[in-house]
Formats: C-alpha cells, sequence, structure tokens
C-alpha cells in the first residue's frame, strides 16, 4: 500500500514543474505581462481546443497525422528490423549490405525533403517515404548492434545443449538484442514524429503540421500553440506505450526488477 | 549421503580399477571415453601435444596444469566443441551419444532473460519437453538445495546458487559424461567446499563419470580418484589418490599426495 502511494507520490511530482509552469504562464498572460500575439493564455489554447474539438477537426487532423506516423513506422521499422537481423545473423547479407546502410545514414532524411516533393508531391507517399526512412535507421543499427552484442558464451552454451538454429534464435539471441532493439524504437519513436511534423509544414492538405501552418496564415496563434502541445502529447504517449512494453519484456533485467 | 553409500560407491569404482594384470578386460567394458595421441593446434601453436588417457567409467578425474597449459583446450575437446588435429577421441557405449557428454564453465551462462526452473529445462533440450521435463528439473533443482527458487530470475541469485543450477542443468539430462572447466573458480573459498561436498554427493548417486579442470590442488585431492598434471601439452604426472571417502579436507593423507602433484608442477 504505502509502495503504491509512494510510486503513485513519484508519477505526479514528475508533473509537478509543468503544472507550475503553465499556472505561471497562465498569471503572466492575465497581467499582460506576456502579449496575447507573442503567445496566448493556456485558456485561451484550451478554448481552440475546444472548439476544434467540437468542429471534429482536430480529431480528424490527429487521426490522418497519426495514421501517416504509424504506417511510416511500420514500413521502416520492419524494414529496419528485418535488415538488422539479417546482418546480425549472416556475416555474407552483412558485407553485403552494411557499407551501404552506413554510407546512406550519413545523409540527414530531411534533406531530401526538396527531391521527395518532386518525386512524389504532397501525396502520402511523400510523408510516408520520409517517416519510414527516419525510422529505419536507428531501428536497423540497434537491432544490429543488439545481436552482434549477445554473449558469445550464451549462444555456445545453447549449442552444446543441442538447440536448433530456431530455438537458438528465439532463446538466446532475440532475447539478448532486446534492450538494445527497445533503445532503437524509442529512438525511432523521437524521430517518427519529428519528420512527420516537418514534412506536414512543409508540404500537406490535412494533418497536424497542416492545420498548424492553416493557422500562422490566418494569426490564430492559440491554434498554433494547440498543435505544438499535441504534438508534445502525442511523443509523450509514444514513448510511454514503449516504455511500458519495454518494462512488460525485460522483466529480467535487474534494472527492470521492482522487487 | 550417508557414509555406507560412499564407502559402497568408492568400492564400486575400486572393483574397476584394480591391479594393472587384470585390467585388459575389464577396461573394455567399462571405458567412459579414451584420448588416443590427441593433439591440438591453433595456427602454428601446438597446445596439446600427443595426449593418451583412458578414463573409466564412474571415474572422477581431476586435471591440473599451470595456465595457459591446455586444461580448456582438453575438456572442448571431450565435450566435442572442437576436433582434435590428429588423433582420436572415442567414447564408451554409454556415451556414445553426443548428448551424453556435459560441460561446465567458470561462468554459469544462465540465461538472464530465463527463470531459473526454465534455465535448467534447457539441458533437456531434445530429450523431454513439457510436464515430464518441469518435474524432472524440479526434482534436480532441489537435489542441489534450490527447490524454493524454481521461479526466481538468475539475477537475483548469488554467485554459488546460480553455479548450482548451472550443475542442475547440466545434470537434469543424465549426462554419461559431465566435463568441469573450473567451475568453483569464482567463488569464495566457503562456498568452494560446500559445493564440492554438493559435486561429491551428486557424483556418488549419479554415478558420472567427473573430468573436473581446476587450479586448486587441494580441491583435486579432496575431489578425485585420479589427478592428471597437464605440463607443456604433455601429461607429466597420472596419480591415483586411493583415499577413503568421506574425505576430510586437510588430512595428512590428501596432503601427501598433494605435495607430490606440487613438485611435479613446479618440478622440485
Ligand atoms: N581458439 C583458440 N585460438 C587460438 N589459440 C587458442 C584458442 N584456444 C586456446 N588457445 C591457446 O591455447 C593455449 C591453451 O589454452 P587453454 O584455454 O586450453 O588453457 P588453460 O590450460 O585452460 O588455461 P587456464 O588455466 O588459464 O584456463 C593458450 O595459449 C591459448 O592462447
Ligand atoms: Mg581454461
Amino acid at each position: 500500500m504505502s509502495r503504491a502511494l509512494s510510486s503513485f507520490g513519484r508519477s505526479t511530482l514528475g508533473w509537478l514543474l509543468p503544472a507550475l509552469l503553465l499556472a505561471g504562464w497562465e498569471g503572466a498572460s492575465r497581467a499582460g505581462l506576456i502579449p496575447a500575439n507573442v503567445l496566448p493564455a493556456p485558456s485561451a489554447v484550451g478554448e481552440a481546443f475546444w472548439k476544434l474539438l467540437l468542429s471534429g477537426e482536430l480529431i480528424e487532423n490527429i487521426r490522418i497525422s497519426t495514421l501517416r506516423a504509424l504506417s511510416g513506422f511500420a514500413v521502416g521499422g520492419l524494414i529496419g528490423f528485418s535488415l538488422g537481423l539479417a546482418n546480425g545473423l549472416s556475416s555474407l547479407s552483412r558485407e553485403l549490405t552494411d557499407t551501404t546502410l552506413q554510407m546512406i545514414r550519413n545523409i540527414p532524411h530531411l534533406a531530401l525533403i526538396p527531391l521527395v516533393i518532386l518525386w512524389f508531391g504532397i501525396d502520402e507517399e511523400a510523408k510516408l517515404f520520409l517517416v519510414a526512412l527516419g525510422v529505419f535507421f536507428p531501428i536497423y543499427v540497434n537491432t544490429l548492434l543488439g545481436i552482434q552484442g549477445v554473449d558469445p558464451q550464451l549462444v555456445e552454451m545453447g549449442r552444446i545443449y543441442g538447440m536448433s538454429r530456431r530455438q537458438l534464435f528465439l532463446r538466446v539471441i532475440l532475447p539478448g538484442a532486446l534492450p538494445s532493439i527497445f533503445v532503437g524504437l524509442r529512438y525511432a519513436l523521437g524521430i517518427m514524429w519529428l519528420t512527420l511534423i516537418v514534412a506536414e509544414t512543409i508540404s500537406a492538405s490535412s494533418g497536424l503540421g497542416y492545420m498548424a501552418m492553416q493557422a500562422r496564415e490566418f494569426l490564430l496563434i492559440d491554434v498554433v500553440v494547440l498543435s505544438i502541445l499535441i504534438y508534445a502529447l502525442l511523443g509523450k504517449l509514444a514513448d510511454a506505450l514503449a516504455r511500458f512494453l519495454e518494462r512488460l519484456s525485460l522483466q529480467w533485467h535487474p534494472a527492470y526488477q521492482t522487487v | 549421503m550417508t557414509a555406507a553409500t560412499v564407502t559402497a560407491r568408492r568400492a564400486f569404482t575400486d572393483t574397476s580399477f584394480v591391479a594393472p594384470g587384470e585390467q585388459a578386460e575389464e577396461e573394455q567394458l567399462t571405458l567412459a571415453f579414451s584420448f588416443r595421441n590427441v593433439t591440438k593446434q591453433f595456427k602454428d601453436k601446438r597446445v596439446l601435444q600427443g595426449i593418451d588417457l583412458d578414463v573409466q567409467e564412474g571415474q572422477f578425474v581431476a586435471i591440473i596444469g599451470k595456465s595457459g597449459c591446455g586444461k580448456s583446450t582438453l575438456l572442448r575437446l571431450l565435450a566435442g566443441l572442437d576436433r582434435p588435429t590428429s588423433g582420436a577421441i572415442v567414447y564408451g557405449a554409454e556415451a556414445k551419444e553426443q548428448k551424453r557428454t556435459r560441460i561446465m564453465f567458470q561462468e554459469p551462462r544462465l540465461l538472464p532473460w530465463a527463470r531459473v526452473i526454465a534455465n535448467v529445462e534447457v539441458g533437456l533440450t531434445g530429450i523431454e519437453k513439457g510436464e515430464v521435463a518441469r518435474r524432472n528439473s524440479q526434482e534436480i533443482l532441489a537435489e542441489v538445495g534450490l527447490a524454493d527458487r524454481g521461479g526466481e530470475w538468475p539475477s537475483v541469485l548469488s554467485g554459488g546458487q546460480r553455479q548450482r543450477v548451472a550443475l542442475a542443468r547440466a545434470l537434469v539430462g543424465h549426462p554419461s559424461i559431465l566435463a568441469l572447466d573450473e567451475p568453483l573458480g569464482a567463488l569464495d573459498a566457503l562456498t568452494r567446499i560446500e559445493m564440492q561436498q554438493l559435486l561429491e554427493r551428486i557424483w556418488i548417486a549419479k554415478k558420472f563419470t567427473a573430468v573436473l579442470v581446476t587450479h586448486d590442488v587441494t580441491e583435486a585431492v579432496a575431489l578425485a580418484d585420479r589427478v592428471v598434471v597437464i605440463d607443456s601439452g604433455r601429461i607429466s604426472l597420472d596419480l591415483t589418490i586411493p583415499v577413503e571417502r568421506p574425505r576430510r579436507h586437510a588430512s595428512p593423507e590428501l596432503a601427501f599426495y598433494e605435495r607430490q602433484i606440487l613438485d611435479r608442477l613446479y618440478n622440485r
């Protein structure tokens, strides 16, 4: 009971500072210290939120952005994960592709935006491509690192006890690589939102980034701030989800043992 | 383990290991494995240069030698992890199947992401599954004194306990040969003695052939029927320790053999 209470206390502790900041912001806005055309009061942002929620516009834009983010993540993540596995497990595959991939990795994926717009216009493919490309590398690199980092003594142990290749992979290699894969996953989630924001801001006709750009044109600064906040919240949500999965699948790890 | 069973066990090894004259017939029947002029070379480095070693079934052999003399190499050959450069290793009828030889290392090599019981079950890969595997693993876990720890993660166990889990994993498949590569090397002195007694007790109960590599001469004479000293890739001493079990640590009898081995190790 007291443990539950203290863990509740701890998780609320993290929210204390944001709440204070928010209160200070509201106070400063009301007192006229922050001009409304620079930064609207939180209550004004709240109002904008309510209005857009009622009109259905907000939900629709969030839906579209989330869908884009997730499909790009799925495509890039899956390819990155598969290539990471292949290159971690087969030296032939690694020698064949790793140098090329490391070379491409040095190009910042956002630098491709002009090219991508030329290729795909402002269609969905453009966003999908950019997000997938951004997500690909952290997942690929960390999967590969994870597999290469698996304790060879454990692999030898598995062999001694007659594990088949499949068993060896499922029981020794994959669990051993998982902590590193999760690092890649969380990093990739960050890149996923970042890429999407940039892509939607530059070229889109729907989604949160588009909503923000539209609002800027009409000088609706409360909507601009609202979109930024929602991006932050979505990012936080994705990270929390990843942390939850991490906690669930890494129970064995001393760093995650609570009892 | 009572003293009576211990002596009974001793008698068993005695009959299969008597005077040189009558050995021939017996030996063929009860040979666990035999190294025939085995050499091992890594690149241009000859590690083992002609090892001839016959070990009887059920015997407890200790292998001693200076660091880097090729003890681990010898064990890896025995366990089939490496192939000899020349010569052959012949296994007795009991050990014909490869899976009947198990090896235990200085590190426990447990899967950190598997519960203790699941780690023991790894020892039954390809032998038994499901309910039966679980039951056998539980049994052997009780024998090493960890009956109630099956549900824990390896990371919460002490070093000695982890090594006991590794022992359980090695034994659960009923190997006929157990190769031990300094399994107690990383343990503190007290845990070490406790583990030696456990190992002896289990060896007596399970009747496997034990090949123990160790740096510790006291440990070797306390546990083994026979101590083999390796020096520059060859066997330089092959000494039978005909001391009754249970043996008392640091008894004058054991000290006598210990001295002989140390003299050989340091060429005194
Ligand atoms: N895979 C290998 N490739 C090259 N050289 C090796 C290999 N394995 C062992 N050696 C060499 O063989 C020699 C014997 O090694 P081994 O591990 O058998 O020694 P050891 O007697 O077990 O030593 P220690 O008591 O320190 O464990 C060493 O010089 C080592 O460098
Ligand atoms: Mg060694």
